[in-house]
């Protein structure tokens, strides 16, 4: 083996020539799908596959008293109809807990409804038949008879005494519960000069993917294996949990997942339906196809928010913080979500709630009742929209009491850019963060002091404008701490394969998912940079358990930050290999060598000498002219996680500039602009695009996005008209830009970027209504802030 | 999502489409644009025996102008009304409501025909066809009926057609001299249903209305004719006689209570269009609130 100068493995893989990382480059996948050439789990057709119909709870809560699927089982086409105590002989029930989430209980929830339904939406009964159509025409002739009991769907009398309780085993309807109390809080509001309390309320939303949730179940009795293609973002989760209650081994199921259409962490959980799927598939023997419609979608596809959170924060005299303290409540349906739970948004408002600031003293409390209405569990940045709004409308609030300007405050508060590392008052490690770099970009962006002036000016006219800032910090890069610890079997780790082919091009495996994100692209530009081979010669291949390296998948914000550093590692590996064969053939050494354009090239002055296409010829093809005892390794396999830290945290700062029409309570958002800190940057546009992405999932919810339920648990707009989703015409213009400071985690140096718009959006857009508002007295503390909303505040209705 | 197995005829002429809704009644639906139908029918909310597309009849289509009276045949396209020079020269009203029906696909596919005839009180050419004074033209195997539109519209999807007509066209009085027109309507988001509108036909003269139709939509069971418009033609317009004419507004509106808004919050944003629309016709920026 040949030694390499030190000088070499110190020089960054980022700086190395024809580098793609921080470039924009196209992404691998973009012809495919532009061309209508993806294959999306609803494109599958299989040789004998039936398509199943779940007949659906119209009540809230309600005993099952009979089902009868005589009639439909009649009809022409239908294969079968099968309920929940019927599936029962093929699958387990689940319970959705994690052991690190102490005192969270939940109940064992099935596949399909057994004796009892507990939300509106609920399957009660799988009508199998050989189309969607004839499926959907027999669920219409299965009778059940239901006893409806009350339902549980106001979260703030879900623990009163004189409410039913869900689960008689559980006791109460109290799913979780913590408390966290740091610093000296009582002293600290004591003696504040001003102390100022509002109620947050949160809506109740949804992610509304583009492609439904989807799966095609299909046991293969021969071979006495399941293949579940399926949409997710975590292939091998799935494969686990499927295996588990399938009473299989894993190594019998094998989860594919190809093109998805959108995720936002819908596709992150494991559903009933989709475990009926699967048991139906083992229990008949064939191909099954899942793809719920719109309606379904609504009703089933898992909600998040709808937290109402009281606040609290004082301030000294000077606009020093010195205390927050909150009180949060939350309704989660009548299960925790399984595997992952739904007490982890709860728990990151309690983590994340005034963790920009420097101030330690701070007490929360955070409650999860169970409710008769749809699962709550974990949807793009997780927890963070609530903690943010909370905490920059809490400082936004008191500011304006004291006189004293938001970005004042803020300067005075924010956890100064040397003071890393260091740990929020919930106790969170930062390895280093950039807020007050972050700050000032984004006025420079902005133009601030214009813009105040633009405002003064205008209100002159009667025309009401304000400005919103909110800063904020973000979970990325996950480590076991997440889900590992509570017992769950879901990866923190990733892993990705290179292998140099026969004609010198690279087959990439890799265990992290793509859904639109551009993990494909960004793995191939790490992989073509850290090689020296042009991104049109990496393949990347993902989204399948027989073939890729195990890991977790794409949530989180943790694809480019671990799965990038694993394929980066990968590389690193693969390219000392290609190297030292080069420098067997070249009668060199491999210090001497580098790989660019797709060649072995002198490393001092880049002279070409072998291709790679030629190397490969040798090694595959002509081994016996190599020197003896080499015997070459054209494939590198490497995984990665974080260890030092449990989370690499980011931040960032978002800023809203919009106009309330006093009369009518309309909003018009005008100008959005975002800073974040995402270390390395590997695509710009790509990151970019996830930034902006997830503000106008923020502006959604901040607007539009609200699942209505009336008192009787029934979801009452569940469709594309009366569910408004944000849509570009109210959409404004989102500048982003960025500071970076990489992770010293990896090599790779990125943290997470997904989740960061979503993160912020909303909190701008409240503080800007509010700052909007100034003049008429009003606050508004409450989303989606719809005209009703506003005209309420303002006393016109 | 699909819709239950139905029987489809598509009809040759308007002759054969009446011929299929007599024989079949209320099992038939008529299909023009599809723009409510399908959804509806892909939801089950209903599951017609027999679809009668009418799409093929030629009769149906077409804009002309016949003297004083422009005609625009049932099958006539939103994105055809919005392009067309002809409904820009005469009933300029219609092509600046149309700009507010729904979204680009939806105005592709979706007829004049079909939205008057499925009446839903949130949509705006209803409400343009009040404002305008047109005559809405429905035949049957009896023969031709020529329906006022004040007299057509008569609760939510309820119209004077019967189940054996068939709407053919629509009539609507050119653009006079001084006419003046106002189209607004308030939607959460560009292109959803109004949670209030106003459509309003106007001859203003010397600074005053000698002529006003107010057409109010999304504030009740059906577009609403505003008789409180008589009380602003040939008078000054004051503060406190617009305060008049509100009132008298809150009086004829019977709006209801949805997701969007509540009755109270339409009631206030009818009289906000009242404002904005007389302000704006009048040219009296002293009028509206935003700007006083």
């Amino acid at each position: 083996m040949t030694t390499r100068p030190a000088h070499r493995d110190i020089l960054s893989v980022l700086d190395r020539p024809n580098s793609y990382i921080g470039k924009t480059v196209p992404r691998p996948n973009l012809d495919r799908l532009l061309q209508g050439r993806g294959l999306y789990v609803s494109d599958i057709e299989l040789p004998r596959m039936a398509h199943v119909v779940f007949l659906r709870s119209p009540h809230a809560h309600a005993m099952i008293m009979a089902i009868d699927g005589g009639a439909a089982k009649r009809l022409p086409g239908v294969i079968a109809v099968v309920t929940g105590k019927e599936l029962a002989a093929v699958i387990t029930p689940w319970v959705g807990v994690l052991s690190h989430l102490k005192g969270l209980k939940s109940a064992p929830q099935s596949a399909i409804a057994i004796d009892r339904v507990c939300w509106q939406g609920e399957a009660v009964a799988a009508v199998v038949a050989t189309s969607r159509a004839a499926a959907e025409d027999a669920a219409e002739h299965v009778t059940v008879e239901y006893r409806e009991l009350e339902a549980v769907t106001d979260m703030r009398t879900a623990l009163d005494p004189k409410t039913p309780v869900i689960h008689s085993a559980l006791g109460d309807n109290l799913a979780f519960e913590r408390t966290h109390d740091a610093g000296q809080v009582d002293r600290a509001f004591a003696q504040s000069d001003t102390v100022v309390e509002a109620e947050f309320v949160f809506g109740r939303h949804t992610g509304v993917t583009l492609e439904p949730r989807a799966v095609v179940a299909d046991w293969n009795a021969a071979e006495a294996r399941l293949t579940i293609y399926q949409g997710t973002q975590a292939p091998h989760m799935v494969q686990n949990i499927a295996a588990l209650h399938l009473g299989l081994q894993e190594q019998q199921v094998r989860v594919v997942c190809k093109d998805v259409g959108g995720s936002f962490g819908i596709k992150v959980h494991i559903y009933a339906d989709e475990m009926a799927t699967y048991a139906l598939s083992k229990l008949l023997r064939r191909p099954v196809k899942f793809v719920a419609d719109r309606i379904e979608s609504f009703n089933t596809d898992i909600h998040a928010r709808d937290h109402r959170c009281m606040g609290r924060i004082g301030v000294e005299r000077d606009g020093t913080i010195t205390a927050f303290e909150i009180d949060d409540l939350t309704g989660i349906g009548p299960y925790s979500m399984y595997p992952r739970t739904s007490a982890i948004e709860a728990n990151q408002v309690v983590n994340l709630v005034g963790s920009p600031y420097v101030t330690k003293n701070y007490r929360a409390r955070a409650r999860v009742v169970f409710q008769n209405k749809n699962l709550m569990c974990q949807y793009r940045a997780v927890g963070h929209p609530i903690a943010c709004s909370v905490t920059e409308g809490l400082v936004d609030l008191v500011a304006m009491k004291i006189g004293v300007d938001p970005v004042e405050i803020r300067r005075r508060n924010l956890i100064a850019d040397d003071a890393y590392p260091c740990a929020s008052p919930s106790g969170l490690r930062f390895e280093k963060l950039s807020h007050h770099a972050s700050l000032d970009k984004l006025l420079g962006m902005m133009d601030y002091q214009l813009l105040r002036a633009e405002q003064a000016e205008l209100r002159k006219k009667n025309i009401h404008r304000g400005i919103g800032i909110a800063s904020f910090v973000e979970v990325t890069n996950p480590s076991a701490a997440f889900y590992g610890v509570g017992g769950a079997r879901i990866s923190s780790q990733d892993g990705v394969a290179v292998r140099l082919d026969a004609q010198g091009s690279v087959i990439c495996q890799t265990s992290i998912t793509e859904q639109g994100q551009g993990s494909e692209s960004l793995t191939a530009q790490i992989v073509g940079s850290v090689l020296g081979v042009s991104m049109e010669r990496v393949r990347v291949i993902l989204g399948d358990t027989d073939n890729t390296p195990y890991g977790g998948g794409t949530w989180a914000s943790r694809g480019a930050g671990i799965g990038g550093e694993a394929a980066l590692q990968a590389a690193k590996s693969l390219r000392k290999n290609i190297l030292d064969v080069a420098a067997a053939i070249l009668q060199s050494t491999a210090a001497e060598l580098d790989i660019v354009s797709n060649s072995v090239v002198d490393a001092d002055d880049g002279t070409p000498r072998i291709e790679l296409k030629e190397l490969a010829r040798v090694v595959y093809f002509r081994p016996d002219t190599l020197p003896p005892g080499i015997q070459p390794e054209l494939m590198a396999t490497r995984h990665f996680v974080p260890r030092e830290y449990p989370f690499a945290f980011t931040n960032g700062v978002q800023a809203s500039w919009l106009e309330v029409d006093a009369e009518t309570g309309f909003i018009k958002l005008l100008r959005h602009w975002v800073v974040e800190d995402c270390g390395t940057i590997i695509n710009p546009q790509l990151v970019d695009e996830q930034i902006r992405g997830g503000v106008v999932q923020g502006l959604g919810a901040a607007l539009f996005e609200k699942c209505i339920y009336d008192e009787r648990g029934q979801l009452t707009n569940a469709n594309m008209a009366d569910y408004l989703v944000p849509m570009a015409a109210e959409m404004p213009d989102i500048d982003v830009g960025h500071v970076v400071s990489p992770t010293a985690e990896s090599e790779l140096g990125a943290k997470g970027a997904g989740e960061a718009g979503t993160a912020g959006a909303a909190a701008a857009v409240a503080n800007a209504v509010n700052d909007a508002l100034r003049p008429f007295g009003a606050i508004v503390t409450e989303i989606p802030l719809t005209p009703q909303v506003i005209l309420t505040a303002l006393a016109r209705i | 999502m699909k819709a239950s197995a139905f029987a489809y005829a598509r009809a040759t002429s308007i002759g054969n489409a009446l011929g299929l809704l007599a024989a079949h009644g209320d099992k038939a639906k008529v299909l023009s644009g599809g723009q409510s139908l399908m959804p509806a029918m892909n939801l089950r909310l209903i599951s017609p025996e027999l679809i009668v597309d009418i799409g093929g009849i030629g009769e149906l289509r077409g804009i002309a102008l016949k003297g004083e009276v422009l005609s625009v045949g049932a099958l006539t396209r939103h994105a055809d009304l919005l392009k067309s020079p002809e409904i820009a020269a005469h009933s300029p009203l219609l092509t600046k409501a149309v700009a507010h029906v729904a979204h680009p696909a939806i105005r592709n596919r979706g007829t004049i025909g079909g939205s008057l005839a499925h009446a839903d009180p949130a949509s705006e050419l209803p409400a343009c066809m009040l404002a305008l004074g047109a005559i809405i033209i429905v035949r049957g195997q009896a023969g031709e009926r020529r329906i006022p539109a004040k007299d057509f519209f008569r609760g939510i999807y309820e119209t004077a057609l019967s189940a054996e007509e068939l709407l053919v066209a629509i009539e609507l009085p050119v653009t006079r001299k001084n006419a003046a027109y106002f189209f607004d309507e308030f939607a959460r988001r560009h292109g959803d249903y109004a949670i209030a509108g106003l459509a309003a036909d106007a001859v203003v003269k010397d600074g005053a209305f000698t002529n006003l139709h107010l057409a109010f939509f999304a504030v009740g069971d059906r577009p609403v004719l505003s008789s409180a418009a008589c009380r602003l033609i040939d008078a000054v317009i004051t503060p406190a006689l617009m305060a008049d004419a509100s009132a008298a507004l809150d009086e004829e509106l019977e709006p209801h209570d949805d997701q969007q808004a509540t009755a109270s919050m339409r009631r206030h944003l009818a009289k906000v269009l009242l404002v904005r629309c007389v302000s704006t016709l009048l040219g009296r920026a002293d009028l509206d609130a935003r700007v006083a």
